[in-house]
């Protein structure tokens, strides 16, 4: 079997940046029909190599070679008309726009100065169904489902007559169920022609779509395999740098008494919405109750009704048995809850103090941190030096801003604080490892699953389902604002789960 | 823009034309009153019609723009300036000293907006103090150089203030001559056509303004230009990764709003009176954006919301020609200054949001980066 012509070569492509290298001499190449995956934690260099490709940054040394003709790329507008097509990570829509606008956008069709809206929709509508991709032309992007947002980003970089596409984390943002349609959606557009680069960090879907897998680690390419001749361990050996443990390793559930019980609770939120509705559900010590859903299905208002942020409209939260509902986030933590927020820059740190100040956010102003309503520095740092290497923080020193560290030191500061408190009951983790790599990951969950092993409560709201599945002695699903089905985890499946989470009326099997 | 707002215009513009009918027919047949009050309201409206159309331009691509006031003060200055100097330096008959005042005014709305755009677009100054900077800069330099050219010892024009070269003449449009043939020689027919006549003898600033409010919507939202203005101002990183220049597209559209503040400013002292005074735009470019924001930063709304403030304005100045006539019941109408407040009072109730909330461009005040 003759191998495929290249469409695209990267050749010796170094790109430094303040302080980080982020591509080493990096050599990448792309086959005629092929989705090639590339694989690497964050900070790994997939996203700065893309963008040397699509010309929203530079490289300082390199080249690029489009079939095999040199190409300089100065802007996208460089790599679109060398036929490269680049679907980012966080869409590329206008809101208010309609997918005909949004899709002609930087193209447009017009007809005696005015935008030919008509001849767009046309278009659209054909390649819509040549690749079955079924959108609407006319439609307001704003209000669509992030799966057909994702397929109007596919059908702009066809618009464009796109034969390499590059997908940026697509599946980050999908159901199950999604996901899997984009993955046939992929395979059509590749029986076509078209030559896709998949940028991910998921091993499973790595070795499910790619048909060559190019791993990268701090800059470099590490290797280039065939899913045949791998698995995730190995991937994840070759992301990471080390051995990796992929399972997360729990004793059987030995639940205790009930700690958090929730009783017809219903929130609105800020737009006063109600978003959550009417939801009931208890969590014993020693368990982790599992929230699955896609986001945005009132999770994150539950989290925040449950932690103090927001009052509840109706219903009753108690903890330990006392009864907490619409109190202050002060009483509730005193009452023995760990909060590990969604946004850990917003709510979890203040990213303009010291990460010893970070460290006794929810205690300062009690002994030994304060005497007298003085804070006493010596306390401050005496805790944040325990607390950083028994969590194993890295960090300069105690004295270093929180915004400085990066994404998973600072969840470890966090979890740090929250979970080494003396009376912890409770713990609510809101997506406890968004955006982290392998590594803190493998560290986070361990740390949880050793809470619950002490007789804490664990409350995991992910929109991970590996996550969920993973941790969670009972699983809740989460959808338009209400709880579908609680299930124990080991009486489910990832398909039955994704279609609760979908909306779908499935009964439990 | 839905219709509701509209609506609300309309009934806000109908309650104070009817306050003034009603006092005012002792003295003046209804028609008469209706007609000259709306000459009035489209002749007043015209500077905060071109302000939001300024406004308009600026913040749908992005770029929050609260110099207009200062804008338009300065373009008012250099425009009558400008026409002074044509008229009296070099000598040029007066109509062409006038329209190149028209011209020095939108180059000086030009030249401060570009200075905006340096600020905020290049500099990514926070866009709120660089237009209070622009509207400081403007009350100082206008006021100094006014001193300074016009009065004292060293005052170029040896102290004392030339004539200016006067004011844009007002365009007739021929519907009384079209229309005397089916009035059949009846003089109060004859008298009601010209009545009317009047809501459309306006000067050339003013009927412009109402041709640039429905061209600035046409481009805005079925053009080119428009499309990628708009996106530019919602979601800059987008319009990048299609290959649009995101900072050209915005220093382009702060320029053109920069050039209706200007026109409006030449609004002052080229077409309304030939004189010059300090603070003479008296908080209009504040208004303006009022005006744009409940017109929901469109061009057609900001216009409709523009003539609310403009009638209210007419309703001042016919409340002074009624003054005599006002029953004592309606005797605090009397107060001009109460009268005057009008405008203001409506700005702040249009921006609490009873009529609906408006939304600005999502990216509206926020420095791109890459």
């Amino acid at each position: 079997m003759s191998e495929p012509k290249i469409v695209l070569e990267a050749k010796g492509v170094t790109k430094q940046f303040p302080g980080v290298l982020a591509n080493d001499n990096v050599d990448f190449d792309l086959r005629k029909g092929e989705i090639h995956a590339l694989l690497g934690e964050n900070g790994a260099g997939k996203s700065t190599l893309m963008n040397l490709i699509y010309g929203l940054h530079h490289p300082d040394k390199g080249e690029i070679f489009v079939n095999g003709k040199h190409i300089a790329i100065h802007s996208p507008n460089d790599s679109i008309a060398a036929g490269i097509g680049m679907v980012h990570q966080h869409f590329m829509l206008i809101p208010v726009f309609t997918v005909a606008e949004n899709v002609m956008l930087g193209d447009e069709t017009t007809k005696r100065g005015s935008l030919d809206r008509v001849a767009v929709a046309a278009k659209i509508n054909k390649i819509s169904k040549q690749y079955g991709l079924d959108v609407d032309a006319n439609a307001l992007v704003g209000p669509l489902p992030v799966g057909i947002q994702q397929r109007v980003e596919i059908v702009k970089t066809l618009y464009r007559n796109a034969e390499i596409v590059i997908l940026d984390e697509p599946t980050a943002v999908l159901t199950p169920q999604e996901a899997e349609d984009l993955f046939r959606i992929m395979r059509d557009l590749t029986a076509r022609g078209v030559s896709i680069i998949f940028i991910t960090h998921k091993l499973k879907e790595v070795l499910a779509v790619a048909d060559r897998i190019t791993v990268m680690r701090a800059g470099r390419v590490i290797n280039t395999v065939k899913p045949s001749e791998t698995d995730s361990a190995q991937l994840a050996n070759m992301m990471v740098g080390r051995q990796v443990i992929l399972t997360v390793n729990k004793k059987d559930h030995e639940a205790a008494e009930e700690i958090l019980k929730v009783e017809g609770l219903s929130v609105r939120d800020q737009r006063d919405l109600e978003t959550v509705h009417n939801v009931s559900f208890t969590v014993r010590g020693g368990e982790v109750l599992g929230i699955a859903g896609v986001q945005g299905n009132g999770q994150t208002e539950l989290s925040e009704a449950l932690t103090g942020l927001r009052s509840p409209t109706s219903g009753k939260v108690t903890i330990g048995g006392k009864d907490l509902t619409g109190k202050p986030p002060r009483i509730i933590t005193e009452a023995g809850l760990a909060h590990i927020p969604e946004d850990r820059q917003r709510h979890g740190l203040v990213l303009s103090y010291t990460v010893a100040d970070n460290m006794a956010l929810c205690d300062y102003y009690q002994i030994p941190f304060s005497v007298r309503g003085v804070i006493q520095p010596k306390a401050l740092d005496e805790n944040s030096r325990k607390l950083i290497s028994a969590y194993d923080v890295r960090t300069p020193s105690p004295f270093v801003n929180a915004g400085k560290l990066s994404g998973g030191n600072q969840q470890k500061v966090i979890v740090a604080r929250e979970l080494s408190r003396g009376n912890v009951k409770l713990v609510v983790a809101n997506q406890p490892t968004r955006g982290l790599d392998v590594g803190s990951i493998e560290y986070i969950h361990s740390e949880i699953i050793k809470m619950r092993d002490r007789g804490v409560a664990v409350l995991l709201i992910s929109a991970e389902l590996d996550e969920i599945m993973a941790l969670s002695d009972r699983i809740a699903v989460m959808y338009r604002g209400q709880i579908v089905a609680i299930v124990d985890s080991k009486k489910t499946t990832r398909e039955q789960l994704g279609l609760w989470m979908a909306g779908a009326h499935v009964e439990p099997a | 823009m839905d219709w509701k707002r509209f609506g609300f215009i309309a009934l806000i513009i109908i309650v104070l034309f009817s306050v003034v009918v009603m006092i005012g027919q002792a003295k003046q047949p209804p028609l008469l009153i209706v007609t000259s009050m709306l000459a009035t309201t489209i002749a007043v409206a015209t500077p905060l019609t071109l302000g939001a159309l300024s406004g308009v331009f600026c913040e749908r691509a992005g770029v929050v723009n609260i110099g207009i006031e200062g804008m338009m003060l300065t373009a008012a200055f250099f425009g009558w300036l400008g026409g002074i100097y044509m008229f009296h330096i070099f000598q040029l008959p007066p109509s062409v000293s006038i329209v190149l005042g028209v011209f020095f005014a939108i180059l000086t709305g030009a030249l401060m907006a570009l200075l905006h755009a340096v600020l905020s677009i290049t500099f990514k100054v926070d866009q709120i103090i660089g237009g209070t900077v622009i509207n400081i800069l403007a009350v100082g330099l206008t006021g100094f150089l006014n001193r300074q050219l016009f009065f004292g010892s060293t005052s170029v024009f040896e102290g004392s203030v030339p004539s200016s070269p006067g004011v844009l003449p007002t365009v007739h449009i021929p519907i009384t001559e079209l229309f005397a043939s089916i009035c059949n020689s009846s003089a109060a027919c004859l008298q009601n056509v010209q009545a009317i006549n009047r809501v459309f003898d306006q000067k050339p600033i003013a009927m412009g303004a109402i041709l640039l409010v429905f061209l600035s919507h046409y481009i805005l939202f079925n053009t080119r230009w428009g499309l990628r203005t708009r996106a530019v101002g919602e979601h800059p990183q987008a319009a990048d990764t299609v290959g649009i220049n995101v900072i050209f597209m915005r220093y382009a559209n702060v320029l053109i709003g920069g050039m209706f503040a200007g026109l409006a400013g030449a609004y002052f002292t080229i077409e309304s009176v030939p004189s010059f005074e300090p603070l003479l735009t008296n908080g209009r470019g504040f208004i303006s954006l009022a005006a744009m924001i409940f017109g929901n930063w469109t061009p057609i709304g900001a216009w409709a919301a523009s003539l609310v403030f403009g009638a209210s304005q007419a309703m001042l100045i016919n409340m002074q020609i009624f003054r005599d006539v006002i029953p004592p019941a309606w005797s605090f109408l009397q107060e001009s200054y109460i009268v005057g407040l009008t405008p203001y009072i409506l700005t702040m109730f249009i921006l609490t949001g009873i009529i609906g909330r408006t939304t600005p461009p999502a990216a509206d005040g926020i420095p791109y980066e890459k």
